[in-house]
């Protein structure tokens, strides 16, 4: 019906944050240019949220697209047929289930992709310390 | 059929990210990203339809099946797109650029 919207509206957000992000991270360069050198380059946090952004964009944009498929999206108003058809309710509970279900999801990969990240991160910052010890 | 579809499209776009690391200039990740993201969402509505309709879910008749196949096929197609049309607007290679100025 409409579960696609909850992975948007999350997509919206996390795109306002990882340009906040990455705002702070070009202000952090400027100022830290020098004295901040790590020992191996490491993945970004705006990157990092990036690839959040990528899914949920993504997935969204083709879930929608199913949408259309299936004449659950319209392009004239309320753009929504369960909506014209008196099915909001019906719509709002499926939102509740597959919408966040579908949001939940991708975020919880999301972390473990993150999590592995910073684990094969640290990994490689301690075998470079000990081959320079 | 559309989920099934879409994971092969996000399996086959992985492995060619694989085998082209570290090279990013085709951005094969935003692709890769993007079908997986789909895959995990039709995966979750997959779920709830199962858990409403149970063991039906698997019998589809032919043309549902094959209504289902035509959809997956077009979504994959329009995942390119986008991811083409991101492509040549980063332009990491420069290519469109020189061209425009070439022309220019």
């Amino acid at each position: 019906m409409a579960c696609f919207l909850v992975p948007t509206t999350e997509a919206i957000v996390t795109t306002v944050v990882e340009k906040v992000v990455k705002t702070r991270e070009s202000k952090d360069a400027v100022t830290h240019n020098e004295n901040s050198e790590s020992v191996c380059p490491k993945v970004k946090l705006s990157e990092k949220i990036g690839w959040l952004n990528k899914m949920l964009w993504g997935g969204s944009a083709l879930l929608a697209f199913e949408h259309i498929w299936h004449g659950e999206v319209i392009p004239v108003f309320p753009f929504l047929t369960a909506v014209q058809n008196g099915e909001t309710a019906d719509m709002l509970a499926e939102m509740g289930t597959a919408g966040v279900g579908m949001a939940v999801l991708v975020t919880l990969i999301w972390a473990g992709m993150v999590a592995a990240s910073n684990v094969i991160e640290k990994r490689d910052d301690k075998s470079t310390k000990k081959e320079e010890a | 059929m559309t989920l099934l579809v879409t994971v092969f499209a996000a399996i086959i776009c992985t492995l060619l990210w694989y085998m082209k690391a570290p090279d990013r200039s085709l951005q094969l990740g935003t692709l890769c990203l993007m079908f997986w993201g789909a895959s995990i969402m039709w995966l979750v509505d997959a779920v709830v339809e199962y858990s409403e309709i149970g063991a039906e879910f698997f019998m589809q008749d032919s043309a549902d099946m094959l209504n289902d196949l035509y959809l997956g096929l077009s979504v994959v197609a329009l995942g390119l797109i986008i991811w083409l049309v991101i492509l040549l607007i980063k332009d990491p290679k420069g290519i469109v650029r020189s061209a425009l100025i070439k022309n220019n």
